[in-house]
């Protein structure tokens, strides 16, 4: 695994895809060995806010240079860097978790579900599964509240369906309404998004014999493991932990549905 | 120029160690920092069991800090002996292991497994206010402190560092209650407590409803216990509480701390630790400090 490093990167440009929710690519050498599902970890300059913000990997481009991050604004860090502009300097920690396993979607049938701020990691993750080209069938099944973002991305790597709470585009409801109003058939799933939507596919895969890798969010301070604050659950007892509390920034984010207790 | 500092007979190559809890046994920011430079790892906590610790969330943003409530997870000493203990021996630091208990007795378990490991000095944390048995309970009360120290110390073979919590009315009473029990170095301060809350969701930010208050916020009141404690007592202090650099060192030991810890500023800068040891030198070239231990309580 590539060194974790902490660097100031740069900028290359930020725009407003939705309301409140900003897409910003950054050149940095992190990109060199970025992973679908894997996050970096974003410092605010304000020292009043001084834990880094994990936010996840959006997508990667074609030379390595640049990584895209997709976040929503929830707070005071967020915010500010939100109004970082073209040429601005931007302190990333990365990159960090462990990524969707590509390899297990080898001759399968594949969703890639996505929930609200969960969406922007399937980008990259269909990209990949897209240029691998071992899937059966690639879906991006995505939800979200209403307002539409990254669909056009999706478009070209993975067949796309939509669900949103309002019914304003797509399915009503959420990506499990999509599923069935489109009578969706997969062996595997990979998924990000809000932890009821994770306990519905959990519970999905399990009831259709399907093999479910989701990716979970959890409060983190230091990102690297040694802290503790973001563990989950887990079914057997860890390599790490010993007590079945596996970090999700370092044994994680990503795990498979059947070994977490959700 | 000597950066060297000694507590209780160990010899340390220069006062920065890490605080505990904050850098696990070191494997993971050995992969951001060269452990050989430090001081000193001081580690996790260990019980005699596994503790698996609070339920998420379990840390928290505030001003200029953050709150925890982890709650001591540990893997347990065997764990702990046979994987961090092994770890740390490649490296030429001092170790300092953090002991934690829910009783005397889990306390003098963990204590006495450790007597023939490369262990260079215990931590006793009698301060974490994060769990409901043991743990504080015996650091907000002299003659519990006392009691608990006296017994450890009977079975102890490495110095012992009791680690003082700030939550109490007057530290310099647990301090001298310590002291007088035997303990051979105090640390200080564990976090303070705190409470935060949601507001949009009406719910604590964490699960554990209070957390432990670490970062620069709580500087300046860490500085003055490690005042107060330093001219309480004869033995030496290991200070922390929101260092972040070379310059919060310096003031720390200016305050009477003969070493000093980096906690929380590693999730903020995780080349923190390395970043201090240099720039306290730098400081010592820049005003012709020959020895560090002369700057040691300096300011009266």
């Amino acid at each position: 695994m590539a060194q974790k490093k902490k660097v100031t990167a740069r900028v290359y440009r930020q725009d407003e895809i939705a309301v409140g929710i900003y897409d910003m690519w950054i050149e940095t050498e992190l990109a060199k060995d970025a992973k679908p599902g894997q996050f970096i970890s974003v410092y605010p300059k304000n020292q009043a806010t001084l834990l880094p913000r994990p936010i996840s990997i959006c997508e990667v481009n074609e030379e390595k240079t640049m990584l895209r991050i997709v976040y929503r604004v929830a707070g005071s860090g967020t915010a500010e860097f939100s109004n970082y502009h073209t040429g601005a300097d931007i302190t990333i920690l990365g990159t960090l978790g462990n990524g969707f396993p590509l390899e297990k979607a080898d001759g399968k049938r594949v969703f890639l579900m996505g929930g609200g701020i969960g969406i922007p990691p399937m980008l990259q993750l269909s990209k990949e599964l897209s240029a691998r080209g071992k899937a059966e069938k690639i879906s991006a099944v995505l939800g979200y509240r209403n307002e539409l973002f990254l669909c056009e991305d999706f478009k070209l790597y993975a067949d796309l369906y939509v669900a949103t709470e309002d019914g304003s585009s797509g399915s009503k409801g959420t990506v499990m309404n999509a599923i069935e109003d489109n009578d969706l058939k997969g062996d595997v799933i990979f998924a990000c998004g809000p932890m009821p939507m994770l306990r519905a596919i959990k519970q999905f895969a399990e009831a259709n014999q399907m093999k479910a890798y989701i990716s979970l969010e959890e409060r983190m301070a230091c990102g690297v493991g040694a802290c503790l604050g973001c563990v989950c659950t887990t079914k057997e007892v860890d390599h790490h932990s010993h007590v079945k509390n596996a970090r999700v920034c370092t044994d994680g984010p990503v795990y498979d549905a059947k070994e977490v207790m959700i | 120029m000597n950066t060297k500092v000694t507590i209780a007979g160990v010899e340390f190559k220069n006062p920065v160690m890490t605080a505990s809890g904050t850098f696990g046994s070191g494997m993971e920011y050995g992969e951001f920092v060269d452990l050989n430079k430090l001081g000193a790892v001081v580690t996790k906590g260990v019980a005699n069991v596994p503790w698996p610790g609070n339920p998420t969330p379990r840390v928290a943003e505030t001003y200029g800090g953050m709150l925890n409530a982890i709650g001591l997870q540990n893997p347990g000493i065997d764990v702990f002996i046979e994987r961090d203990l092994a770890f740390l021996k490649n490296y030429d630091t001092k170790v300092i292991v953090n002991v934690c208990g829910k009783s005397i007795e889990d306390y003098v378990e963990v204590v006495e497994r450790l007597s023939d490991e490369a262990v260079d000095m215990l931590e006793i944390n009698v301060s974490c206010p994060n769990v409901k048995e043991g743990a504080i309970a015996f650091g907000q009360n002299a003659k519990a402190l006392s009691e608990i120290t006296a017994e450890i110390k009977k079975k102890a073979k490495q110095p012992v560092i009791m680690k003082l919590s700030p939550n109490v009315t007057d530290i310099t009473e647990m301090a001298k209650a310590a002291e007088a029990a035997g303990a051979d170095a105090l640390s200080l301060i564990n976090t303070i407590t705190g409470m935060k809350i949601d507001i949009h969701r009406r719910a604590f930010a964490l699960a554990n409803k209070t957390g432990g208050m670490s970062g620069p916020a709580i500087k300046p009141v860490a500085v003055r216990m490690v005042y107060q404690v330093a001219n309480a007592v004869n033995i030496p202090i290991i200070g922390m509480g929101g260092i972040a650099n070379a310059e919060d060192a310096i003031e720390f030991m200016m305050a009477g701390a003969t070493a000093v810890s980096i906690g929380a500023m590693n999730f903020v800068n995780p080349y923190a630790t390395v970043e201090t040891v240099d720039g306290i030198e730098s400081f010592m070239k820049e005003k012709g400090i020959e020895d560090i231990n002369s700057i040691i309580g300096c300011v009266k």
